[in-house]
C-alpha cells in the first residue's frame, strides 16, 4: 500500500431528506497517524465517516460529490468490499454494531463476510475478543452485556477484519471511568492508523497527538490536539470546552 | 384477534395456511430488491417496532382496550410486500417465542392481520393518494383512513371465517355486528395513532414513507465552492403508483376472500352451513344488517352454495371498499375546498 | 415475565427438553397441536390423555407450574368468546340450572376451551425451554426462507431494544406528571409511537450501515452448526406420536 491512509477532498453531501451535511471537507492522514476529530453535536463528523469505507456518498448512490482516497487509490464500486476490510468503523452506539443473537455470531459476521471458514474463523473471534479482554463471554446475548463490555465487543467485531484504518465514532461516551480507561489501553495498543470522533477532549489528548476541528460540515482547524486545545478562542468560536481545572499544556500526551 | 388452536375446524386451518404461505412467499419475491437495497435490520427494526406498539393497550370504550394492529402503518411506512413479511415475523414471533396465538392457526392469524389489514390499508392509501393533492403530508390522511378501514374489515373476515369453520352455529348477523361494530372502536384508536406516528415521521424524516416516495420535492446541493445545483434525491426503490400495483392488491384481496369461501364450502359442514343460511331466518333479524342481503354471507336468491358464498365473501370486499373510496371522496373534496380557502 | 423481552418467555434450566435441538421440538409441537385439533370434541377421555401428557413435558422440562399458569393469560379474549357461545348459539337447548343453554354451543365453547387451552399450554413448553437464537437455528433448519430467519433474527435482537425505548418514553411521560384521561391519553401514546418509529427506524438504517461496513453482501451467515441425531428426533416425537395415537384412537371409537 502507497500513499496516505485516508485523503479527502472537496468532499460534499446531502442525506436524502435534502439536509446537506459536507460542504466541501479537505484533509489527508498518514498511514500509522492518530487523528481526534472535534466538533459540536451536528457538525457532519458521523456523516464523514461513514464516507470512508463507502456506505454514504456517491459510490452507495448517494447525492454528493468530491473524492475519497484510502491507501492511495480511489473509492470506486469494484473496491468497496476490499475498503470495508481495511477500514474498520466503531460505531457510536454498541447496540447499532451488534445485531446477531450472540457475541461470538457477532464478532464472526465480518469475517465470516471476508470468506473465512471453520476453525480458521474461530481463531479469529477468539483473538480478537482476546484483544478486548471479553473472550469469557463469546455465548452471551450482547443486550445481556454492560454498556462498557458492548462498546468492547463493538471493538472487537471491528479487529476481527484486521483492519489497516480504524475509525472510532465517540468510543468514550457513555463508559464510566474504569471502561474508558481500559478502552484507551485497548486503543493504544493497536497498531493502526487511528480516526477517533470524540467531544472528550483529554480522552483526545491522551490519545491523539493531531487533531482535526469540524463545524458546519468543513474542517476548520488542523493541527496539533495540543494547539488546537490551547487556542481559547477556537474553542470557544466553535462551542468546544475543556473540563474544569484541565489544563492542555500542562498533562502529558501521546508525543513523548 | 390472536386465534389459538382449534379455534377454526382443520379445512380453514389449512385452507388459512396456504394463503398465508402463498402470500409470504409472494410478498418475498416482491420485496426482494427493496431488502436487498434498504437490508433486512429495517425490516426486522420495523417488526420489533410493531411488537412492542402492539404491546400499548388503549381505552376503547366501556371500561375496555384494544391495541393496534399496524397493518395499514407498516404498509405505509415498508409498502405492501415488506409489510406483509413484518405483520407474519411478528405473528410467527408471538406464536413462538411467547405462545400467543396458537401454531395451527398461524395461517389463519397471518391471512387476518398480516394479510388482509395490509392490503386494503395499501388499497385505500393508493387510491386515496390519487385524489388528494400530490404532496408528502398527503400520505397522513390517507394512511388514517386505511387503518380505519382495514380493522373493521379484518374483523369482517373474522366473521366470514367463522361463518364457514366456526364450530359451533350461532347467528352469524349478531357476531359480524358484535365484531365489526367493537373493530370499528379499535379502527378508530388505530386511525388516532396511525395519524400521529405518520406525522412525526413526516415531520422529521418524510424520506422514509414509502407510500410517499414518489412526492419526494428535489433537493438542492452546495459544492465546496459555494455554486448550488438542483438533484433529484436518490430513490432507492420507485414507487410510482402504477395501475398494476393497484390491480395486483384488488386481485389479492378479491382472491383471498373468493377462495376462502371456495375451498371451505366444499368442506361438507361448510356446505351444509351454508345451505342452512340461505333458507336463514329468524334470530339474525333484530340485529341492523339483518335485513341486508349480506346478512348472512350467503347471497339469497342464489341456488348454488358454493358460488353464493364465495360471492358474498367478495361482494363483501366490494363494498368495503366502495365505503373506504367515498370517504376518500368526501375527505378530498374537503381538503381542496380548504386549500382553497388557505 | 423472566428477563427482557429479547429472551421470549425461556426459563433457564437444564431438562432433557431442555438440551433438544429446536427444529426437533418446533415439529413435535406441530404434530402434538394437530393431533389435539383434529379429535373431535366429544371424546373426553382423548383430552384427559393430552392434558396428562402436557403436564409429564411440563415436569421434564423443570418448569415452574406457576410461570406457566400466569403465561394462560393471553388465552382471555378467547376465554370469553367460549364462555358467550352457550347463550348465544342455535340449535336444540338444554336447562341447566334454570338456565336456557345452546346444547352445540356447551360443547363448542369445551371445545375452544380445551383445544386453546392445550395449544397454548404446549407452546410454552416450547418458547420455555428455547432460546431465541436456537429458535431461529430451529427455524433455518426446517428451511425457513433465509430472508425471513434474517428478518425474524434482527426483531429478536431489537426487541428488548425497542421494548426498553417505549418503557423510557412512558416513565418520562408519567415523571412529567401526566396521569391519564381518554382521549389525552390516546394523543400521548400516539406522539411517542411517532418518535418511537423514527428511532426504531433510524437505528434499522444504522444497523444496515454498519452490517455493511463489515462486508455485508445481502447473505447472512448460517446459525445452526449441526443437524439433529435420529435419537433425538425420536427422543422429541415420542410425546408427540402418542398424541397422535390417542387421535386416531378416538376417531376410531368415535365412529
Ligand atoms: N440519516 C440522516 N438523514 C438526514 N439528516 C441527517 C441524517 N443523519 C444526520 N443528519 C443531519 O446531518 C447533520 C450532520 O449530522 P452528523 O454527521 O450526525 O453530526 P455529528 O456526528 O457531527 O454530530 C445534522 O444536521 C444532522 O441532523
Ligand atoms: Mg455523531
Amino acid at each position: 500500500m502507497s500513499g496516505p491512509s485516508i485523503h479527502v477532498e472537496r468532499l460534499v453531501f446531502a442525506y436524502p431528506d435534502g439536509r446537506q451535511a459536507l460542504f466541501g471537507v479537505d484533509f489527508t492522514i498518514q498511514r500509522g497517524e492518530r487523528v481526534a476529530l472535534l466538533g459540536p453535536n451536528g457538525a457532519g463528523k458521523t456523516t464523514l465517516v461513514l464516507h470512508l469505507n463507502g456506505i454514504l456518498g456517491s459510490v452507495a448512490g448517494g447525492s454528493g460529490s468530491g473524492r475519497i482516497q484510502i491507501g492511495g487509490s480511489d473509492l470506486h464500486r469494484e473496491h468497496l468490499p476490499e475498503v470495508r476490510r481495511k477500514v474498520g468503523l466503531v460505531f457510536q452506539d454498541p447496540d447499532d454494531q451488534l445485531f446477531m443473537p450472540t457475541v461470538r455470531d457477532d464478532v464472526a459476521f465480518g469475517p465470516a463476510n471476508l470468506g473465512l471458514r471453520g476453525a480458521d474463523l474461530e481463531a479469529r473471534v477468539h483473538e480478537a475478543l482476546v484483544q478486548v479482554g471479553m473472550q469469557d463471554h463469546a455465548d452471551v446475548a450482547p443486550h445481556h452485556l454492560s454498556y462498557g463490555q458492548r462498546r468492547r465487543v463493538a471493538v472487537a467485531t471491528v479487529l476481527a477484519m484486521r483492519p489497516e484504518v480504524l475509525v472510532l465514532d465517540e468510543p468514550s461516551s457513555n463508559l464510566d471511568p474504569a471502561s474508558r480507561r481500559e478502552l484507551a489501553d485497548i486503543l493504544s495498543g493497536l497498531d493502526v492508523t487511528l480516526l477517533m470522533i470524540t467531544h472528550d477532549l483529554p480522552y483526545a489528548l491522551q490519545l491523539c497527538e493531531r487533531s482535526l476541528l469540524m463545524d458546519d460540515g468543513r474542517i476548520v482547524a488542523d493541527g496539533s490536539t495540543r494547539d488546537l486545545l490551547g487556542d481559547a478562542h477556537l474553542m470557544s468560536a466553535h462551542r468546544l470546552e475543556l473540563p474544569y481545572g484541565f489544563d492542555p499544556l500542562s498533562v502529558p500526551g501521546p508525543e513523548r | 384477534m390472536h386465534v389459538p388452536d382449534g379455534f377454526f375446524d382443520a379445512p380453514t386451518s389449512v385452507a388459512t395456511g396456504l394463503i398465508a404461505a402463498g402470500a409470504v412467499g409472494f410478498s418475498l419475491q416482491r420485496a426482494n430488491r427493496e431488502i436487498r437495497e434498504t437490508g433486512p435490520a429495517l425490516a426486522g427494526l420495523t417488526a420489533a417496532f410493531v411488537f412492542a406498539v402492539q404491546m400499548v393497550n388503549f381505552p376503547v370504550g366501556a371500561g375496555t382496550s384494544g391495541h393496534l394492529l399496524g397493518g395499514a402503518l407498516a404498509a405505509a411506512l415498508v409498502g405492501p410486500w415488506s409489510a406483509v413479511l413484518v405483520m407474519s415475523t411478528v405473528l410467527l414471533v408471538q406464536g413462538l417465542l411467547f405462545a400467543d396465538g396458537g401454531l395451527t392457526a398461524l395461517g389463519t392469524n397471518i391471512t387476518l392481520m398480516g394479510l388482509i389489514t395490509v392490503l386494503v390499508g395499501y388499497f385505500v392509501i393508493r387510491t386515496v393518494l390519487q385524489v388528494l393533492p400530490k404532496r408528502v403530508g398527503s400520505v397522513v390522511p390517507a394512511t388514517t383512513l386505511g387503518a380505519l378501514v382495514s380493522v373493521p374489515v379484518a374483523a369482517l373476515a373474522f366473521t366470514g371465517l367463522y361463518a364457514i369453520g366456526g364450530a359451533v352455529d350461532i347467528p352469524l348477523g349478531k357476531l359480524a355486528t358484535a365484531m365489526v361494530g367493537w373493530h370499528i372502536l379499535v379502527g378508530l384508536g388505530e386511525a388516532v395513532i396511525t395519524a400521529a406516528v405518520l406525522s412525526a415521521v413526516v415531520a422529521t424524516r418524510p424520506d422514509l414513507v414509502y407510500a410517499a416516495r414518489h412526492l419526494q420535492p428535489d433537493l438542492v446541493l452546495v459544492d465546496a465552492d459555494g455554486n448550488s445545483s438542483t438533484v433529484s434525491p436518490d430513490r432507492p426503490i420507485a414507487a410510482k403508483p402504477t395501475g398494476r400495483t393497484l390491480g395486483v392488491g384488488i386481485a389479492a384481496t378479491l382472491l383471498v376472500a373468493g377462495v376462502v369461501s371456495l375451498f371451505a364450502s366444499a368442506h361438507p359442514d361448510g356446505l351444509e352451513f351454508v345451505g342452512a343460511r340461505l333458507g336463514f331466518d329468524g334470530a339474525a333479524k333484530d340485529s341492523a344488517v339483518a335485513g341486508s342481503p349480506l346478512a348472512d354471507y350467503g347471497v339469497s336468491g342464489i341456488g348454488n352454495a358454493q358460488v353464493s358464498g364465495a360471492l358474498a365473501g367478495i361482494i363483501g370486499v366490494l363494498v368495503t371498499i366502495a365505503v373506504g373510496l367515498t370517504i376518500a371522496k368526501v375527505a378530498s373534496l374537503r381538503s381542496s375546498r380548504a386549500d382553497k380557502a388557505a | 415475565m423472566t428477563g427482557s423481552a429479547g429472551d421470549g418467555l425461556l426459563v433457564v434450566a437444564d431438562s432433557r427438553i431442555h438440551r433438544l435441538p429446536a427444529q426437533v421440538k418446533i415439529v413435535a409441537l406441530f404434530v402434538f397441536v394437530l393431533a389435539v385439533v383434529s379429535t373431535p370434541a366429544g371424546v373426553f377421555w382423548a383430552f384427559a390423555l393430552y392434558g396428562a401428557l402436557l403436564v409429564w413435558c411440563v415436569v421434564l422440562a423443570k418448569l415452574p407450574p406457576l410461570v406457566v399458569m400466569r403465561r394462560l393469560a393471553v388465552e382471555t379474549p378467547f376465554v370469553v368468546f367460549a364462555l358467550v357461545l352457550p347463550f348465544v348459539a342455535t340449535g336444540p337447548r338444554v336447562e341447566v340450572l334454570g338456565v336456557s343453554l345452546s346444547q352445540s354451543g356447551v360443547l363448542g365453547s369445551w371445545n375452544v376451551l380445551a383445544k386453546g387451552t392445550l395449544g397454548v399450554v404446549a407452546a410454552i413448553v416450547l418458547s420455555a425451554t428455547t432460546g431465541p437464537r436456537a429458535l431461529l437455528a430451529g427455524l433455518e433448519r426446517l428451511r425457513l426462507p433465509s430472508t425471513l430467519v434474517a428478518i425474524l433474527s434482527f426483531m429478536v435482537r431489537y426487541l428488548s431494544v425497542v421494548s426498553d425505548d417505549l418503557q423510557r418514553m412512558r416513565i418520562a411521560r408519567e415523571s412529567r406528571g401526566y396521569r391519564g384521561g381518554r382521549a389525552g391519553h390516546l394523543k400521548a401514546i400516539a406522539g411517542g409511537v411517532g418518535a418511537l418509529f423514527v428511532r426504531s427506524f433510524e437505528r434499522g438504517e444504522r444497523v444496515h450501515l454498519a452490517m455493511q461496513s463489515r462486508g455485508y453482501t445481502g447473505r447472512m451467515p448460517l446459525l445452526s452448526e449441526s443437524g439433529a441425531a435420529r435419537v433425538q428426533w425420536v427422543e422429541g416425537l415420542a410425546i408427540s406420536l402418542a398424541a397422535v395415537v390417542i387421535a386416531v384412537t378416538a376417531r376410531v371409537v368415535g365412529l
